[in-house]
């Protein structure tokens, strides 16, 4: 099962596994790794799943929708590495992908 | 104090939101959540869209595994409905005469579909859409179905339209009122949702309603209108609105009006007694501080968030904004705020196509704002009016004029 390392905006960090065709921000949640939100349950309609993917594991993501893309735009604090992690499918390579999380979700 | 026992009746949306909630705050105390269905909580959202196409999965509608309820230990009692409450021994009966005692019970117990009170109602292939089993049968029944006749234009309705559609079946939805989502959003948005759910092959007939479903032998095959309209049917969903759950509450003489009264900490008529969701008639600034009940992901989720801060000990009151969105095949529709009727209107983008927003202003004060495929306008319209920046009509038509520059920064 993946790995993902979730590193909070003041530095601490948490390591959880994830299953294979679950999102990131699915696995945020059901681990209850603080600063994911996900309100609206994957729907790219909220935008509270923002997080800063490690710009070594960016190449190895499925480019971005254009409903991410515009979501994203909507967000509070995003950088040239922001995500909605509801829209990042864990698949086997992505074992140890880092992911950040931004000051605040809205 | 900090309660010692939280009981939750309803474990949808809003009820698995406030155990998940009391744990995250690191809420110590047992919490027992209470649900009638055989199912763990799921997001009722899919059920009219990806669910039917077969995109999703029945468990890829669960809200959290099933791990997630003994890791954090949220005692999940399903299949069991809730009859009575004793609040003054502070005890929840249920359907198989066991007791769960509380010390802090909060009522999620939502809303059910509103029944179609003519004759033919209760014939066979006659459905309603809330829950996954009767999704789960609606997607069965889709596979063998060509014509179908869905009454009631609103969200649901659309929603299922537009699956079918999708899927190739002959589809006509018809309301009482003049105008799809009638209630729930603007005249003009209104009409570009109808424009385009007539391209998709959508047949929409207003201003009409059944007269009664017509069967043989127990089998719908039909709809006939008050106005002498027959059309073939062999399947018909009903959606036309949903009633609170209110029940529980009133046999144990909380205050009811509409749905279950609470003040704007979301506290009923009992202190040791919370409501939220669909089901909680609360104050809400962006109703001029009148009572209002809504029924949306974000209000449940929102509320549960406001009872399970104030149990741990940070009572605050609850203004969250609200927000919600339906998804109709290529229409993705956003709302946020609460519109009147008596709005003053601008327009932002083209309403020719299949991308723009409508602002509504009261009083000359920003309130609602619509917003068709343009995410990017709702996200911002949910700061402005969050923060209750001033927006004057004139630059939220002018699609040159950047609206962010207005948020103090």
């Amino acid at each position: 099962m993946p790995k993902i390392r979730f590193i909070q905006h003041d530095g601490t960090e948490q390591v959880v596994e994830g299953e294979v065709g679950n999102s990131i921000m699915q696995t945020a949640r059901d681990n209850m790794v603080p600063g994911i939100i996900g309100d609206c349950g994957g729907n790219c309609s909220c935008a509270t799943c923002h997080g800063y993917v490690d710009p070594a594991w960016l190449e190895k993501l499925d480019p971005q929708s254009e409903d991410e893309t515009i979501m994203l735009d909507g967000t509070m604090h995003q950088e040239s590495n922001s995500r909605l992690t509801c829209q990042i499918k864990l698949t086997p390579k992505l074992d140890g992908i880092v992911v950040r999380l931004p000051i605040s979700q809205v | 104090m900090t309660p010692k026992t939280i009981a939750i009746i309803g474990a949808g949306q809003a009820g698995l939101q406030v155990a998940a909630s009391l744990r995250e705050l690191r809420y110590e105390g047992r919490v027992v959540l209470l649900g009638d269905e055989p199912h763990a909580p799921y997001q009722r959202p899919p059920l009219s869209k990806g669910y039917l196409s077969g995109d999703v999965s029945a468990a890829q509608v669960a809200l959290r595994p099933d791990a997630f309820f003994a890791n954090f230990r949220i005692e999940l009692i399903r299949n069991k409905r809730a009859v009575a409450i004793d609040r003054v021994r502070r005890m929840v009966g249920l359907e198989d005469d066991s007791v769960v005692e509380y010390d802090h019970l909060v009522l999620a117990t939502g809303a059910r579909n509103r029944p179609l009170p003519v004759p033919g109602a209760d014939l066979q292939n006659v459905y309603f859409l809330r829950t996954l089993d009767e999704a789960a049968v609606l997607r069965e029944k889709m596979a063998a179905a060509k014509n179908v006749v869905v009454i009631g234009a609103g969200f649901i309705g659309l929603e299922f339209a537009a699956s079918a559609a999708k899927q190739g079946l002959s589809v006509t939805v018809l309301d009482v009122a003049e105008r799809p989502m009638a209630r729930a959003v603007s005249r003009v948005m209104s009409s570009v949702c109808a424009r385009e759910h007539e391209k998709l092959g959508v047949r929409l007939l207003f201003n009409t309603q059944v007269m009664r479903l017509l069967g043989e032998p127990g089998v719908v095959r039909g709809i006939e209108t008050v106005d002498g309209r027959t059309l073939p049917a062999d399947l018909v969903v009903i959606g036309i609105g949903v009633v609170p759950n209110i029940e529980l509450a009133a046999t144990c003489d909380l205050m009811i009006e509409d749905g279950i009264v609470v003040d704007e900490f979301l506290q009923t008529s009992d202190p040791n007694i919370s409501a939220i969701g669909d089901v909680a008639a609360h104050p809400s600034d962006y109703n001029h501080g009148q009572r209002v009940r809504l029924e949306s992901v974000q209000n449940a989720i929102d509320q549960a968030r406001c009872v399970a801060a104030r149990l741990v000990g940070k009572p605050a009151a609850y203004q969250a904004l609200p927000w919600f969105w339906s998804h109709q095949s290529h229409l993705h529709l956003q709302m946020t705020g609460l519109r009147t009727t008596d709005c003053q209107e601008a327009l932002r983008g083209d309403p020719n196509g299949t991308a723009f927003s409508v602002y509504l202003f009261r009083e000359g004060r920003l309130v609602c704002v619509e917003s068709l495929n343009r995410p990017a306008d709702h996200m911002l319209a949910r700061r402005l009016l969050a923060s209750r920046t001033a927006v004057t009509p004139a630059q939220a038509a002018d699609t040159s004029f950047e609206l962010k520059s207005l948020l103090a920064s």
